[in-house]
């Protein structure tokens, strides 16, 4: 009884999280904190440090990544579905009606001017997102020629031979799991 | 049987893209890009509108992008698919991973694997903010004609201002603000130029 109580008491915390964050994982992670540590006291300050790194290096989007590694501490699998159940069931409502919604206006003037004005403010948007991202990650020559790599596979080389996104990826984690061996073991020397 | 292959497809290519994507939602796009083009279910302009709904409504990115394409393709059920895709991944590595978590963080395997994920999301990235721009600005590819349209001009202005309001340092405006004064602009300006609709 207790459990399901928790397992309750979590979904409706991460619920709460899923409705009111814009902008993301990253947005969520303070919230989480409030409610997760400072509120709940499920999880000490520095464990919540933990999570974010994790969800950082798992696959994923961030807040089912915290959702669920919070539910799994608190109470185990069942804890893990009620939070992760949580916080997506929110935005799956939401876009659901946008999206029917959406569907019956599409075709109508307004909304396809309303686009034309949207489309080019949500490009500004995303290239803040991408600077934001570059300032965080490490300023090394991996980095950058994994970077470099990416751009003009999935850019210039894909015109001319299709290359599946995922290859880059796969290619880039490899790199780098190559590259780290190498430097570490020179510094080891 | 088509309505069950349907949803078997979205389920499995949102898993794939839960599955590869490292560092958030965003470095999502340009894999999700791929695969709802490749199986047409998403014009490229559609899924800029998409990114839009995304940035002015609550949750995660990959939940909301999920959710609409799977909507878009088998309603309810679609949308249902897709998310469950997306997010079975994460759920399973984590609840793999919270049982021995110390050990995974100071791993070397994982700490190499994320020296070249975390660079590859920031490239990925950059190549779907080049394909969206190629999108608003240039929706017929480069030809002379562009500069004759209105549309460009206008997308121009727009973009610059949001530009401006987005890196305005003094006040920090949320960025649903921004997207609603940009979609008030574009309808003043549809009207006043009368551009031609699709």
């Amino acid at each position: 009884m207790n459990k399901l109580k928790k397992a309750l008491k979590l979904f409706i915390t991460f619920f709460k999280i899923g409705a009111f964050t814009f902008g993301g994982g990253y947005a969520m992670i303070p919230l989480v904190q409030h409610e997760v540590c400072d509120k709940n006291k499920w999880i000490s300050e520095e464990d919540i440090l933990d999570i974010v790194a994790i969800a950082e290096s798992t696959p994923g989007p961030i807040a089912i990544n915290s959702a669920t590694f919070v539910g799994y501490k608190v109470c185990g699998v069942l804890g893990s579905t009620a939070a992760t159940l949580g916080v997506v069931i929110p935005s799956f409502l939401i876009m659901l009606c946008i999206f029917f919604l959406l569907d019956k206006f599409e075709e109508k003037p307004p909304v396809q001017y309303a686009f034309l004005g949207i489309r080019a403010c949500v490009l500004a948007l995303v290239i803040k997102a991408l600077i934001s991202m570059y300032k965080k990650c490490s300023k090394t020559w991996v980095s950058y020629t994994v970077i470099a790599f990416s751009v003009i596979t999935s850019v210039v080389v894909t015109k001319f031979i299709p290359i599946n996104t995922f290859y880059i990826i796969i290619a880039s984690a490899v790199f780098g799991l190559i590259s780290y061996s190498i430097l570490r073991r020179r510094a080891k020397k | 049987m088509t309505f069950l292959l349907s949803l078997l497809k979205l389920f499995w290519e949102f898993f794939k893209i839960g599955a590869f994507t490292f560092g958030g939602g965003l470095a999502m796009l340009r894999l999700a890009q791929d695969v709802v083009l490749e199986h047409g279910w998403l014009e490229a302009d559609q899924i800029i509108d998409f990114v839009a709904l995304s940035e002015s409504t609550p949750g995660p990115f990959a939940i909301n992008m999920a959710t609409y394409v799977g909507a878009s393709q088998q309603e309810f059920w679609g949308a249902f698919f897709a998310t469950l895709g997306v997010v079975l991944p994460s759920f399973t590595v984590i609840l793999i991973v919270a049982h021995f978590y110390k050990q995974f963080q100071e791993s070397h395997i994982v700490k190499g694997l994320m020296t070249g994920l975390k660079p590859t999301a920031i490239g990925l990235i950059a190549s779907a903010v080049i394909s969206m721009a190629i999108t608003v600005f240039l929706p017929k590819g480069l030809t002379p004609t562009i500069f004759n349209s209105s549309e460009f001009y206008i997308s121009a202005v727009i973009f610059a201002l949001s530009l401006f309001l987005v890196f305005f340092k003094k006040i920090k405006i949320p960025p649903v603000l921004i997207i609603c004064i940009s979609a008030i602009l574009g309808i003043a300006a549809g009207y006043i130029f009368d551009v031609p609709l699709t």
